[in-house]
């Protein structure tokens, strides 16, 4: 199985008043994972159902190994998908779900069985073939969806947040063996999703969508350190909005002055987006000189520990601490606050003025 | 029909409930109440008929009655008939709506409200209405069209032996039970992500129809077929006025002469109705206990 390549070139398409692709472009590699992440809405879903067949765009086009394929019907696409809701056949145990693709191409009854075997294996089932869907729990469900949609060796295997009905450790797992799975049969896969840990944690590249717009697609680690713009910033992991003072290519803020990553905006005072993980606390001890503020929530995660701090000025900061020293910041504790010395990102100054911690995201 | 063993099952969990709550067991006595009056009611014309069919004055309880029905003239062809005509409409109600309502519920939502109104427009005209208009068409028919397949058609549809006609008003009849059968076992799929499933699989539309949408709405389509049997069985005033001997009719007309006889067709049919019933509603708890 070898990956094609995918692209979506101006894709647009609107519902109503509603506009859900606004002239998007990407380019998918051969064999890469990408996630297409995104606030409900953005329009990840539609690009996705584009490329399946499911939708036609209004303009633009989708390219399948350079071929244009925006008019070919979804049956004849040579797609794999795995749906976000259970799309078992109930009428069909596992194995003839999985062997439904090949039936339709009439392949010997054998062959087909045979083959429904090997996928079911492939994805950790081997002996639930002869179960019907209602049998199978929804982890199994979305793992025979996996098998059926890899049955006639797609060149591309298309993922419709086929994770986010199960339950968060049979999430992990899964998406851990999707992953596996993807890579040793390098076929290019399309993962949409709305939970960015699951987009980070597994895909080569994360295209990050908003109002059927492409903000940025880049690899993980690029995408958390250096985001293009404040709205990927805020996306895409916990951040913390401060205010600065621009003066040059430095930017002031919390009293120490850092240098300002990428080209500073012409306004003096701005908003500094600072990771928690960036942030440096340490407890006022006794007979120390005054704190910069109060530790209001101390919440534990194991290797780390999230505080809340209020700062003197009203402000809000999220402050990660080593898991074993959470026991020095429990609530109420006065600490002084500071920033690694690195590169900052900053924004012009929101309309509202206020400079407040982003609400944390559900970060397991 | 297919919500029949759902009630069943409902009665049986409320019933349990009161009583593992220690609640005062009131609610069961009015239960039991109702079920009497229900019962009485639906009952005692039932035993009325039934006693007038084998009490012979003078001669005390005999079958003969019942013995007398296949011997009777007309009553194999009349029911012949009445069947033939029930297969037909079935096979022509499913054709039409099951189409229709998948491709609305995938192809325009919004059409749902319509055609579900359209579909229960029959029951709002009267029978008497529907087949004045029927024969008023039939009746049409000018001499210089007697040589074109138009006026032949017209003929033909009224065939004595197998009356078309008949078949086109009862698919009109049968559509308001047909369609809402269809629709709740649309809804008890999801006919998008099951189709989509599918057509990525390769399948084309009629695949998809036949291989993943049909094989699912088993028990909608018994149940659908059920009705429409039924309503075609005891369809009366269409096909009187239309002068076509069904087998309602000819039990009206034997009822004249054998008032005995007639009554026994009509309490045999009954019974005959009963079974199907309870065939179609095993038919469908053994599919949803998972075949």
């Amino acid at each position: 199985m070898n990956g094609a390549r995918v692209e979506f070139r101006g894709l647009r398409r609107r519902f109503g008043s509603t506009v859900a692709l606004d002239g998007l472009d990407l380019t998918v590699e051969p064999g890469e994972l990408i996630a297409l992440l995104g606030p409900s809405g953005c329009g990840k879903t539609t690009a996705l159902r584009c490329l399946a067949g499911f939708e036609q765009p209004d303009e633009g086009e989708v390219l399948v190994d350079g071929a244009d394929i925006t008019r070919v019907p979804a049956n004849r696409r040579d797609a794999g998908m795995v749906f976000q809701s259970y799309s078992l056949f109930p009428n069909l145990n596992a194995r003839d779900n999985v062997s439904f693709g090949m039936r339709v191409r009439k392949a010997p009854t054998a062959k087909r069985h045979a083959r429904a075997q090997e996928l079911l294996e492939l994805v950790g089932l081997p002996s639930v073939g002869e179960r019907y869907p209602h049998q199978l729990s929804g982890g199994q469900q979305q793992r025979v969806a996996l098998a059926r949609a890899l049955a006639l060796e797609p060149r591309v295997l298309l993922l419709d947040e086929p994770l986010s009905a199960l339950d968060a450790k049979v999430r992990v797992t899964l998406r851990e063996e999707i992953r596996r799975l993807q890579l040793s049969l390098g076929i290019t896969t399309i993962f949409v999703t709305h939970d960015q840990e699951e987009a980070l944690s597994m895909a080569d590249r994360v295209a990050v969508l908003r109002d059927g717009r492409l903000e940025q697609v880049a690899d993980p680690a690029t995408l958390y350190d250096r985001p293009a713009t404040p709205f990927v910033a805020e996306f895409v992991g916990a951040m913390n909005h401060l205010t600065g003072l621009v003066s040059g290519d430095r930017v002031t803020v919390l009293g120490q002055t850092l240098p300002v990553e990428g080209r500073a905006p012409d306004t003096a005072q701005v908003d500094v987006l600072v990771r928690p993980e960036a942030v440096l606390v340490t407890p006022v001890d006794a007979s120390g000189a005054e704190g910069d503020g109060i530790v209001m929530v101390s919440s534990f995660r194991g290797s780390t520990a999230r505080l809340r701090v209020h700062l003197g000025d009203g402000t809000e900061v999220l402050a990660d601490v080593p898991g074993h020293d959470s026991a020095r910041f429990a609530p109420g504790t006065a600490v002084r606050v500071g920033l690694v010395e690195r590169p900052v990102l900053v924004s012009a100054r929101s309309e509202t003025g206020a400079a407040t911690a982003v609400p944390e995201p559900d970060v397991v | 029909m297919a919500s029949l063993t759902p009630q069943v099952t409902t009665q049986v969990a409320t019933g349990t409930a009161p009583a593992r709550g220690g609640r005062p067991r009131r609610p069961r006595v009015w239960r039991g109440v109702v079920l009497v009056l229900a019962a009485v009611y639906f009952l005692v014309p039932l035993i009325a008929s039934f006693v007038f069919t084998v009490e012979v004055p003078n001669q005390g309880f005999s079958l003969d009655a019942y013995g007398q029905i296949f011997s009777a003239e007309g009553f194999g062809g009349s029911l012949l008939l009445s069947l033939g005509l029930g297969v037909a409409t079935i096979v022509l109600v499913l054709l039409l709506t099951l189409p229709a309502a998948v491709a609305v519920r995938l192809g325009a939502p919004r059409l749902r409200p319509v055609l579900e109104v359209v579909c229960t427009l029959p029951l709002v005209v009267p029978p008497i209405t529907f087949v004045a208009g029927i024969s008023t068409v039939l009746r049409w028919g000018p001499d210089y069209l007697a040589t074109t397949p138009l006026y032949q058609t017209m003929i033909a549809v009224q065939n004595p032996d197998f009356p078309v006609v008949l078949v086109l008003a009862y698919v009109v009849l049968a559509l308001p039970f047909a369609y809402r059968s269809l629709d709740a076992g649309l809804g008890a799929i999801d006919v998008r992500t099951l189709s989509e499933a599918a057509r990525n699989l390769g399948a084309s539309w009629p695949h998809v129809l036949l291989r993943v949408i049909i094989p699912n709405m088993r028990s909608a389509m018994a149940s659908a077929s059920f009705l429409t049997l039924a309503l075609v069985l005891g369809e009366f005033t269409i096909a009187r006025l239309l002068s076509f001997e069904t087998f309602p009719n000819w039990i009206y007309r034997i009822s004249g002469s054998q008032a005995q006889v007639s009554v026994a067709v009509s309490v045999f049919s009954l019974l005959i109705t009963w079974l199907l019933l309870l065939a179609l509603s095993s038919a469908g708890a053994r599919q949803r206990s998972g075949s």
